[in-house]
């Protein structure tokens, strides 16, 4: 970085938005939940600390944060609580750390789920992205290691990813802290609902499986007209799996959404008692 | 929830199930695929390669030798032995002028304060000699090893380094009938078991999970390193002319840390033939790239993550139990001592384990940290013997040198067995409160913590027992 571009960056509207103030453990009176996931090694926890200011151990192996880690920042005239998820590969939770952070973009709700992506292997990331997708639409991608794409020769072509996947990307190498400000713009843009993201839906090309999705989908928006995402439910319960149909049993996954913060705050509570 | 509602999501429960068979067995593989072809789609029309050229990769490079078969453990030892080296010959100045100036210097301030105003002498004692000289004594000893130790390992950590020992040992546990991943567990044992014990949660399969988090207390913890380096030093490296000294006593240590991993697959062995028995679960381990790691952001991370927080807790700790051996120590029925009758009762039992009376009293009293079992010896040895150079008794010593520490070993009847068998013992014994308390919550089961937690004292017993019985015979002999 040289002076000449850190002075027409203080120029930029995105720099003086970037007031981001971390309040470490600080998490009372919060305005939006904001999910970090991602496959394991991608430096969620490196993003977490920049957001937070907290020191939440960060190594290098995948596998590192197996729990959840909670903090706080502010940012633009409101407060976020920051929720940092186990890494993994994919949400069909096969796994202990694979449902905790499923059961937590599911059920609690959050404003917005970041996906941390390792841009030197775009397409075993992308897995993961795709299946946060189909649950919901309130995606922000960071697309971090982008020096190490670059040490590589690989160039990733953050607009055509965000117009494919239909969610903002934005591009990062979070271990220099480069493109938090842009992150928290985009956080802040689709937590205040400026952005609505058009995410892009998986297509099942097999004939049998395109047959079963539709149908069992179409049921589901009948009978559920509040859910967001009615083809992954589908595909769940096409799976056999019984926490969702527990959770549409119960109510769990269409009235959380238009709950109000406290409830939701509750709701939080107890899947981090589990 | 209406009744309408149930109704139809039993019919949606029932399409699914009924279409679900017409889609196949294949079901998980057909949408895997799907999100797979799409993803690989997207990725290929955001993503441009350079021209595929051969060229030289470093970590390509790095990898081939750091976990080729014939260097990758001999340099995985050499680099252990490397940090080691260097904890144990850094280690020493800064303790004793830590020593020095809380144990010589500000010890005898308190007790010039406390004159001067007169205190009474139980208060004094209780209060400086008691708690104070305890929590001197941790810092004095704990600190310096800790500082350099930690850093060191956690810039291995960020170098991306770990995976690669998870990977060179991946095929011995998976001989062992357990998940390879537990490598890493086990890795994260060598900083805090506690945290081993929940790094287990990415092993999928319920049972090797099981195995690891019961077998991960033999990984070396952080409250058990200072005792380990400090035992090597004071009485192995006592063997050796000077020079070699920092040398041999890191090669016991790693010698100890060895033999822990050897009774992990020893156990995870035994337990995947007989209580635990089934299949092996394949996985596939990432191996990160190197990067290359952040060195001030490391060490105050590493300084504030682990050294901080494990010396605070080594102190928290310390305090109460600094307060209770004084007040045991103080305490007389019939003119011996609270501590002095316990120690009496445990001494017979503890010389036939190679060991002594005052040990066992040590880890009883560390059960909450292992970290204080050397401090508790120390005051305990004072008591017993005392060796007290003119204060008052269960006042821990003051040990401005190794000669002076291994004076009052001697003075306590230790022999070179005691040492070694004293290295053992840290080694294989029940787990801290904590980590117990974390096996309970992982596991849910009261009966796997007991095994967990009464298990390795078990162990512990057997193994000193039959090294005293044979140390002491081929010493008959010669």
């Amino acid at each position: 970085m040289t002076t000449n571009t850190k002075d027409s960056c203080e120029t930029c509207p995105i720099h003086d938005a970037a007031a981001l103030k971390k309040l470490g453990v600080d998490m009372s009176d919060f305005d939006y939940v904001v999910a970090l996931a991602g496959n394991p090694n991608t430096g969620k926890s490196t993003v977490f600390n920049a957001l937070t200011g907290l020191r939440q151990h960060t190594g290098n192996w995948p596998g590192k944060t197996v729990s959840r880690a909670e903090g706080g920042f502010e940012y633009g005239d409101h407060k976020y609580k920051l929720v940092d998820l186990p890494g993994t590969y994919s949400l069909l939770a096969t796994s202990l750390d694979e449902e905790v952070a499923r059961d937590f973009i599911l059920f609690g709700q959050p404003d917005v789920t970041i996906v941390v992506v390792d841009a030197t292997r775009l397409e075993r990331n992308l897995n993961l992205v795709l299946q946060v997708l189909e649950i919901t639409n309130r995606v922000v991608v960071a697309l971090n290691l982008m020096d190490e794409a670059k040490r590589h020769g690989i160039q990733v072509d953050e607009r055509r990813l965000a117009r494919d996947l239909g969610v903002p990307v934005v591009p990062m190498v979070a271990r220099q802290g480069e493109g938090v400000p842009e992150l928290l713009q985009a956080v802040g843009e689709v937590a205040n609902r400026k952005t609505v993201g058009k995410p892009y839906r998986v297509k099942y090309d097999s004939p049998e499986l395109k047959k079963a999705v539709t149908e069992v989908t179409k049921q589901i928006e009948n009978a559920y007209p509040e859910l967001p995402n009615p083809q992954w439910v589908a595909l769940r319960l096409l799976d056999g799996d019984e926490r969702i149909a527990e959770a549409l049993r119960k109510g769990e996954l269409g009235d959380l959404t238009h709950g109000d913060i406290e409830k939701r705050s509750a709701q939080l509570q107890v899947i981090g008692n589990q | 929830m209406t009744t309408e509602n149930t109704q139809s999501l039993e019919n949606i429960l029932s399409t699914a199930q009924t279409l679900r068979w017409e889609v196949g067995i294949d079901f998980h593989e057909k949408v895997t695929e799907s999100i797979y072809t799409d993803a690989a789609r997207i990725a290929d029309r955001a993503t441009t390669r350079p021209e595929e050229k051969p060229r030289f990769d470093f970590d390509r490079k790095l990898d081939q030798i750091l976990t080729s078969r014939v260097w990758g453990f001999p340099l995985m030892l050499a680099l252990l032995m490397i940090v080691f080296w260097l904890t144990i010959s850094g280690a020493n100045v800064p303790s004793s002028m830590l020593a020095t100036l809380l144990l010589d210097t500000i010890h005898p301030l308190l007790k010039g304060f406390a004159a001067t105003i007169g205190m009474p002498w139980w208060l004094d004692g209780f209060l400086f000699d008691g708690v104070y000289m305890a929590t001197a004594w941790v810092i004095s000893v704990m600190l310096p090893p800790m500082a350099i130790f930690f850093p060191l390992f956690t810039l291995l950590e960020d170098f991306g380094y770990l995976p690669r020992v998870a990977f060179n040992l991946d095929n011995m546990f998976r001989k062992s009938g357990a998940h390879g991943k537990q490598a890493l567990s086990m890795t994260m044992g060598f900083g805090c078991n506690a945290a081993g014990v929940v790094a287990t949660r990415i092993i999928d399969s319920p049972r090797e999970r099981l195995i690891a988090i019961i077998t991960n207390n033999f990984a070396l913890c952080n409250g058990r390193w200072p005792t380990q380096i400090l035992i090597a030093s004071l009485f192995i490296g006592a063997l050796v002319p000077v020079q070699l000294a920092g040398l041999v006593s890191s090669m016991a240590v790693v010698g100890i840390a060895l033999l822990g991993i050897f009774l992990t697959f020893a156990s995870s062995k035994f337990l995947s033939k007989t209580w635990l028995k089934g299949e092996v679960s394949t996985f596939s381990l990432e191996l990160p790239p190197y990067r290359p790691p952040r060195i001030w952001q490391t060490i105050y991370t590493s300084l504030i993550d682990r050294t901080f927080i494990i010396l605070w807790r080594a102190i928290i700790f310390a305090i109460p139990a600094g307060a209770v051996l004084w007040l045991s120590a103080n305490i007389t029925i019939a003119g011996t001592s609270l501590a002095g009758y316990l120690i009496n009762f445990l001494n017979p039992f503890g010389l036939l384990l190679g060991l002594n009376g005052v040990i066992l009293v040590a880890f009883i009293v560390a059960i909450p940290a292992n970290e204080i079992v050397v401090p508790t010896i120390m005051m305990l040895t004072v008591l017993v013997t005392g060796a007290n150079g003119g204060e008052g008794a269960g006042v821990m010593f003051e040990l401005e040198s190794g000669m002076e520490t291994m004076a009052l070993f001697e003075a306590g009847g230790w022999t070179l067995l005691t040492a070694v068998n004293l290295m053992l013992f840290s080694l294989i014994h029940n787990p801290c409160s904590t980590t117990i308390y974390t096996i309970y919550k992982e596991t849910g089961s009261k009966k796997w913590t007991w095994v967990a937690a009464l298990a390795p004292v078990l162990m512990g017993f057997a193994v000193t027992f039959v090294v005293a019985q044979v140390w002491r015979l081929v010493e008959m002999i010669l």
